[in-house]
């Protein structure tokens, strides 16, 4: 049988030769340099979130703003771009069924394919932290970051953190990818599956402000989003952190269980 | 790997199904069929569109599981093992697929390392036996149908199969490339490979395969060797001399000639082929030349519209005109399908009628 390896990189060759694949990509590079253009063209700061004061200080605020703006829709937008179509794009193309035909399970090529939409999910978001951060620095400069606890951290440190907390921003990111996947798998539908997973992650911001529901907040998938500002506290938080993994998870492994299960399971019967 | 493959196929034969059924809700798309293809067969799988023949194909290829019943391909279940029983198995159902926005060669190299092994090194010859070495760089998005049949044929011989299983390949194909795909399938059975090849087209079976199973919706109406088949018909031969009416004599007293009569331009009369045999020397001897001395082509056809019904198809496999437009042929593929209850009605007649005791599934093939 052929190795994960194997499949995993015809995955990533095929996004590579989408046209939707850039799309995203196209998002994570406009949306911070948009906003880093449009800061740079008035005096105000956007005062009203988390490091929105500090842009003007700091280079290295810009990036935990385009964090929080890019909870609502952006990210999950963008994973959901992907991990929507990976699947259902087999069953457009009908062509499930002349890779299923060659020395490879099943099982390997679903495996293939959420580790691919994973990375791409990953590649667009610390890409658009990259741009972020040039962005932010070419305007504010590389100076030392004001933490949420209002301490100072020196700007080598801080870049250390931002890493981390890219990190545990994406730990949302696999759960929308996993529901994307889901819902890309059962309906072989690439738009519904798309538009599904970013209707559900943004339903699911809606149940986090109903009222009666504040104590399920710290458990619904809108509040892992803000999980890595707890790094950027002193001393360093990590109950959010270690609460948005289980959570995440929590999401994440029934609907890729689910999806795993159907893909190995279904008739193909398209193409 | 290969080695490992062919003691398997030593062993099982390279197809063995056994009371096969698939329904989808309250419609049985394949309705209990039995199938031995055994190594070096070239198998006809024969019927009108929507009998079964791709669902069969697919649950050999273990892309839908069967509702019941039993499917072997060189030993192995292609449902609980699926790269195993595939391991010297390629070919594809219906129109073969690829991924519009690569090159036909890079979709092959996708495949050939999805095959693993030496696949990659086959690339280059089996772009040129289908002819597509020249468009295959360009994107499978711009090919035409027959290009994408040729592909699907070059993807299969990547595994350097030992079965080979075709679903209608001949479709989508113009005159020419319909012939040069006849003349691969046979070269690849001189050279070894097994074939089980689905088709409408009756002349396609005729040509190329020993064994033939006619399908009707979802069931085997007949099944066993092309020769058979023909023998259960009790022989229409059609002649031509330079003289009708003395042929006509000669033929009134020849022993195991019924029927005869004037048809046209040429006598028609019911024998066996023994009796054949002894008639053309009987007719040489009586001093007459002959020009033309065959099976009625047709009536092998009345006994495939017989055995089918195939009504909604019937232009399907009628002569060389059909055969040269594929496309019209099958532009309704789900015909017969659509209306499994009425078909039904009809197929006890069918399986009693002229196949006798063949229509029974043969066991010893």
């Amino acid at each position: 049988m052929v190795g994960l390896r194997t499949v995993y990189a015809w995955e990533i060759r095929k996004l590579l030769r989408q046209k939707r694949t850039y799309i995203g990509v196209a998002l994570a590079i406009g949306f911070p340099a948009l906003f880093v253009i449009a800061l740079s063209l008035q005096t105000g700061e956007p005062d009203d979130i988390a490091f929105g004061r500090y842009v003007r200080e700091s280079g290295l605020a810009i990036p935990p703003v385009m964090l929080i703006f890019g909870s609502i829709w952006l990210f999950p937008l963008i994973t959901s771009l992907v991990a929507g179509d990976i699947v259902a794009a087999e069953d457009h193309n009908g062509t499930l069924k002349t890779i299923l035909t060659r020395s490879v399970g099943r099982g390997r090529v679903f495996t293939a394919k959420v580790l691919a939409a994973l990375t791409y999910a990953l590649f667009a978001l610390f890409l658009m932290g990259i741009v972020a951060l040039i962005g932010g620095v070419l305007m504010s400069g590389f100076h030392p970051l004001t933490t949420l606890s209002g301490t100072t951290v020196s700007s080598k440190k801080a870049l250390l953190l931002l890493v981390v907390c890219f990190g545990i921003y994406f730990l949302p990111l696999i759960a929308v990818a996993s529901i994307a996947l889901l819902l890309s798998t059962l309906t072989h539908n690439s738009a519904g599956s798309v538009v599904g997973a970013l209707a559900i992650s943004i339903l699911l911001q809606l149940v986090a402000i109903l009222p009666g529901l504040e104590s399920l907040q710290p458990y619904l998938l809108p509040n892992q989003f803000n999980a890595w500002q707890g790094l950027l506290r002193t001393p360093a938080d990590w109950a959010p952190v270690i609460r948005a993994a289980w959570v995440c998870a929590l999401y994440a492994a029934p609907c890729l269980a689910w999806a795993a299960w159907s893909f190995s399971r279904r008739d193909v019967t398209g193409g | 790997m290969a080695a490992d493959a062919r003691a398997t196929a030593s062993d099982a034969p390279p197809i063995s199904v056994r009371g096969l059924v698939k329904r989808y809700g309250d419609v049985t798309a394949v309705a209990g069929v039995d199938l031995t293809v055994e190594a070096g067969d070239v198998y006809g799988y024969l019927g009108p569109n929507g009998a079964g023949k791709t669902t069969v194909l697919r649950m050999l290829l273990g892309l839908i599981r069967p509702t019941s019943g039993e499917v072997r391909v060189f030993g192995r279940d292609p449902q609980s093992d699926p790269v195993g029983a595939l391991r010297g198995v390629a070919g594809f159902v219906e129109a073969p697929k690829f991924y519009p926005y690569m090159t036909g060669r890079k979709n092959l190299e996708l495949l050939a390392d999805l095959d693993g092994g030496d696949a990659r090194s086959r690339i280059g010859e089996a772009l040129d036996i289908v002819e597509l070495t020249e468009r295959a760089k360009h994107k499978v998005g711009g090919y035409s149908h027959g290009m994408r049949q040729r592909l699907g044929v070059a993807a299969a011989l990547l595994r350097n199969p030992q079965l080979l299983l075709l679903d209608e390949p001949a479709t989508g194909l113009d005159p020419a490339g319909m012939r040069d795909m006849r003349a691969l399938v046979a070269r690849l059975s001189q050279a070894g490979t097994t074939v089980l090849l689905s088709s409408h087209l009756l002349n396609e079976v005729e040509e190329l395969c020993n064994r033939v199973a006619i399908v009707r919706t979802g069931t085997f109406v007949f099944e066993g060797r092309l020769d058979e088949l023909r023998a259960s018909m009790g022989g229409d031969w059609r002649l031509r001399t330079t003289d009708d009416v003395r042929a006509l004599a000669v033929l009134a007293e020849a022993p195991g000639i019924t029927n005869p009569r004037a048809d046209g331009l040429e006598v028609r009369f019911d024998a066996s082929e023994a009796a054949v045999e002894a008639l053309s020397v009987r007719l040489v001897e009586a001093g007459l030349a002959i020009r033309a001395l065959a099976p009625h082509a047709a009536a092998l056809e009345d006994l495939f519209f017989s055995l089918t019904e195939g009504d909604a198809n019937a232009g399907a496999v009628q002569g060389p005109g059909a055969a040269g437009d594929p496309e019209g042929a099958s532009g309704d593929p789900e015909s017969a399908a659509g209306n499994p209850e009425s078909a039904a009605g009809d197929l006890e007649n069918a399986a009693g009628d002229p196949a006798g005791p063949s229509a029974t599934p043969g066991e010893d093939a």
